[in-house]
């Protein structure tokens, strides 16, 4: 083969049912084109004799002793070969049932596929699902192979016969497949070469269609995307950049452009793109894994999505409907919680509502399932426990899909179709069916005030700062109970070894942490008493969530050093290290406002 | 984008992922041309910097120039670099060059258990002391959670099966048949307790692609890969009692770029000066379900 300096790769998955010869294509394609190392093919052939076993092409991929001794594929492989055109990865994915989540693993790199159908078999169950997978996936350029034609004597009208049932199988899931090749992949038949005995075939090679794949990237020219992965900050290097570092699904960047970061609105402009070992650079682009310092700091949270003032914004949410594919052993129920992970953010996850299950081996559906099954595809309702942003996949296919990920498996991957209106999420749902049922005793909230001489409050100390909002919490208490007001202050370390002992401490436990805090608050607030507490790095979203969960009672916000919320207001800014004698004045004069306390009681 | 450049962008990303969601997080350099271009990959993805440290096992029988050339760019590069060993089966002679134990055993003793043990923190590792100028033995024996090492697919059939981000269990084994799915760049990052991840961002590479980088990027690669008038260079670089040199006229980066696409190697594996590959059917493939990298 000529050789020349091949800028260009292309990823090509094999798919299709088991024993249909997926892998035996491709050792034939690779054996003909010369592909294959010069030791290997006899390395494969020696112990295919040592075991007394007929040598057969498909073992040059399957390489695994498993695999050998079961005769069929279990996980991807992938082989490397080149035209004078580009050079390609082949992508082998197996197409036993068990391990389809292999296959989507494989398909899921891939720029192209061909799906290969058994001439004498004929359209089998994994055809059909494979073809579903591809349009999921959104793999549009689907070439098909129908193998084994000498088997079936290389008949013309047999191989028509599956072409035509099956292009309109994919039509129905708007796939248009670029080709139909037949072959006989044993023999070596329209692989690499025409045969006569396919005379009647003017459609390509499987090696010709190779090369008639497109190859463009069209999404450049798309909205900038950049999901943030990491936020850097090398201090203990001497290095005070502060990098905002991620890959760029879509569009192109550069210094000076205006951006914002959703789902917290927060806005600045690019200062630099950051690389190591380049020239300077004042563009980025899709596909580059890069790293952008911005001129005003602004408080940001890895995981949210930057994208250009000018560009068509994404949307942002906590409820869409998405069509997901299901490969946990356990099925989606909603009864569970989930985490999502969608571009570089992660959050816990509800399974609002089933539309309708879809059996991807032949598209039937089915309405009234209550839960999804391993291998199910599934239309359905899907919710955030706090906003994200995303785009939908028939705008922005690349920030518009996810995973989602149960007992510390990726368990589902789905598509998000359309945001749905959130304003009587769950959380609000949940709120409202608590207070409608709350049995309360014969004493009124009016009536329990007016006895203790006080209203009822939850004041909650924010800020970075443990130690002052610690400090400043304790006095505060101290001075209100000498007051003689009914007061608690409750750290958050004694909830996390008694109350919430049964859960971890990490990103997606912490929001089961604040809601069973904000649970306490409402029978704490219910009984009269102000409520204290001090929890490190809230949110706007985690405080909205007290606020509902406390309901009817009221919140109020003291916050300790810099504010970074998004938009929410504290009720009370304090500089950080602000002295606990003052602070306190501050908080008393603020519940003398909020008329928690009444003048003359002080 | 250029198929390198692409290359490049998907390995920063998986070094990125890894490290923002490990927070035990140890990479292997095995100073050969795979772990130093992975070193390189680092140093793009975090800006200059390396946030994690690297460990190399040292078998007592790697080739001295690696041993001179590790330490050399531990200090230029400020690396935070960590050393592991088998010192019992090297202090009781149980190795293959001693003729206690065949190839295959050797590796697993020297390499898989030495790597086992080093990274759960149960035999002692060595840290280079900047400030001193020499090895001591560090006071940090927690095991690392994630291990990020420079497997290519190409090399050999069984690593052509590996994911990006691949669980191994307690015992470090390695379940072929039940591996987690990967797309649309969302890895298996999330683990049970006891249960750790191998990060492999080379994966998609090619000794040809790793050689084209090299070159690109000027990447200062130890020397015994060229030839320096002997006409013999390493291909592969590992213990010098199971490694060959090939005959190679190549005394640059450029001479082996031009040797793997138009040369004498185009057709040939790599691994083929590796003689533990050649002892049973799947040697390497037993190795790795053991632990080997």
């Amino acid at each position: 083969m000529k050789d020349s300096n091949l800028q260009h790769q292309m990823n090509v998955v094999v798919v299709g049912h088991v024993d249909h010869g997926k892998s035996t294509i491709i050792g034939r394609l690779l054996a003909d084109t010369h592909s294959i190392p010069d030791g290997k093919l006899e390395q494969v052939k020696a112990t295919c004799t040592r075991n007394a076993k007929p040598f057969e092409y498909a073992f040059l991929l399957d390489a695994l002793k498993d695999e050998q001794a079961q005769g069929i594929t279990i996980d991807t492989a992938r082989s490397f070969f080149k035209t004078e055109k580009r050079r390609y990865i082949i992508i082998d994915a197996p197409g036993h049932i068990e391990f389809l989540k292999n296959m989507i693993t494989g398909a899921s790199r891939a720029d192209a596929a061909f799906i290969v159908i058994d001439a004498k078999e004929g359209i089998q169950e994994n055809s059909r699902r494979h073809g579903y997978i591809m349009s999921m996936l959104g793999i549009n350029q689907v070439a098909v192979i129908v193998n084994k034609m000498d088997l079936v004597g290389y008949n013309e009208q047999k191989f028509n016969e599956i072409a035509r049932e099956y292009s309109e199988f994919l039509g129905r899931l708007n796939l248009r497949p670029v080709s139909f090749i037949p072959i006989s992949a044993i023999n070596g038949v329209n692989i690499g070469a025409r045969s006569t005995d396919i005379a009647w075939h003017k459609g390509p090679t499987v090696l010709e269609q190779f090369d008639a794949f497109e190859l463009k990237d069209s999404r450049t020219s798309l909205p900038f995307r950049l999901p943030v992965q990491d936020i850097y900050k090398f201090t203990e290097a001497g290095d005070d950049r502060r990098i905002f570092a991620g890959t760029i699904s879509s569009g192109t960047a550069k210094v000076g452009d205006e951006i914002v970061f959703l789902p917290s609105g927060k806005t600045s402009s690019i200062k630099s793109i950051e690389s190591f070992n380049t020239t300077e650079k004042k563009k980025a682009s899709t596909g580059e894994a890069t790293g952008f310092t911005l001129t005003k700091q602004v408080y940001v949270k890895q995981g949210e999505l930057m994208v250009k003032a000018s560009d068509p914004m994404p949307l942002v949410g906590a409820r869409f409907r998405a069509n997901i594919f299901w490969m946990g052993k356990a099925p989606l129920i909603r009864e569970k919680r989930y985490t999502i992970k969608l571009n570089a953010t992660r959050s816990s996850l509800k399974l609002v509502n089933i539309i309708n299950v879809i059996d991807a081996s032949d598209l039937s559906s089915e309405k009234n399932k209550q839960q999804v099954d391993r291998h199910d595809v599934a239309e359905c309702i899907l919710e955030t426990l706090r906003p994200v942003a995303f785009d939908l996949v028939k705008d922005i296919k690349f920030t518009g899909r996810f995973v989602i990920i149960d007992n510390y498996e990726i368990a589902g991957a789905g598509i998000i179709l359309e945001k749905v209106a959130d304003q009587d999420s769950t959380l609000h749902d949940y709120v409202r069916d608590r207070e409608f049922s709350w049995e309360s005793g014969t004493i009124s909230p009016a009536e329990r005030a007016a006895i203790y001489g006080h209203g009822a409050k939850f004041v909650v100390f924010t800020g970075d700062e443990t130690t002052t909002k610690d400090i400043i919490a304790t006095e505060l208490e101290k001075q209100l109970i000498h007051s003689s007001f009914k007061t608690y202050y409750l750290r958050m370390s004694n909830v996390i070894r008694g109350l919430d002992s049964d859960i971890k401490y990490g990103p997606e436990e912490r929001e089961e942490h604040i809601r069973r805090l904000g649970e306490l608050a409402r029978i704490l607030t219910d009984s009269g008493q102000i409520f204290i507490t001090s929890v490190t790095n809230v949110d706007d979203y985690d405080i909205k969530t007290l606020q509902l969960l406390n309901s009817p009672h009221e919140i109020l916000v003291v916050n300790i050093g810099e504010n970074k919320f998004n938009s929410l207001v504290p009720d009370l800014n304090l500089e950080a290290g602000a002295k606990a004698g003052a602070a306190v004045e501050a908080v008393f004069s603020l519940l003398r406002q909020k008329k928690v306390l009444l003048d003359f009681q002080i | 984008m250029t198929h390198l450049e692409k290359l490049e962008a998907l390995s920063v990303h998986i070094l990125r992922e890894a490290y923002r969601e490990f927070k035990s997080l140890v990479m292997l350099w095995s100073i050969g041309k795979d772990s130093t271009v992975l070193l390189w990959l680092t140093r793009k993805a975090f800006l200059g910097h390396v946030p994690f440290p690297l460990l190399h096992i040292d078998t007592g029988y790697k080739i001295p120039e690696m041993i001179e050339y590790r330490d050399k760019f531990a200090k230029a590069w400020h690396l935070n670099m960590l050393v592991g060993e088998n010192s019992s089966a090297l202090g009781s002679h149980q190795t293959f060059p001693d003729g206690k134990l065949n190839r295959i055993e050797c590796c697993k003793a020297l390499k898989s258990e030495a790597l086992k043990h080093t990274l759960s923190g149960e035999w002692p590792r060595k840290r280079f002391d900047h400030n001193l100028g020499d090895y001591i033995i560090d006071q940090n024996v927690e095991a690392f959670t994630g291990v990020i090492v420079g497997v290519r697919a190409d090399e050999e059939g069984s690593r052509s099966k590996e994911r990006y981000f691949s669980p191994r269990d307690k015992q470090n084994d390695w379940d072929i048949g039940d591996q987690p799915p990967e797309l649309w760049h969302q890895f298996k990052t999330d683990f049970a307790p006891g249960t750790h991840i191998r990060v492999h961002p080379l994966l998609d590479w090619t000794e040809l692609d790793i050689w084209e980088y090299i070159a690109k990027e000027n990447i200062p690669i130890i020397p015994l890969y060229f030839n320096r008038g002997d006409g013999k260079r390493y291909r592969s670089l590992g213990c010098y009692p199971c490694t060959k040199p090939v005959d190679s006229t190549a005394t640059d980066i450029r001479g082996i770029v031009e040797e793997l696409k138009t040369g004498k190697f185009v057709n040939i594996a790599e691994r083929a000066g590796r003689d533990q590959d050649k002892e049973d059917g799947g040697g390497l493939e037993t190795l790795r379900r053991e632990g080997y990298m």
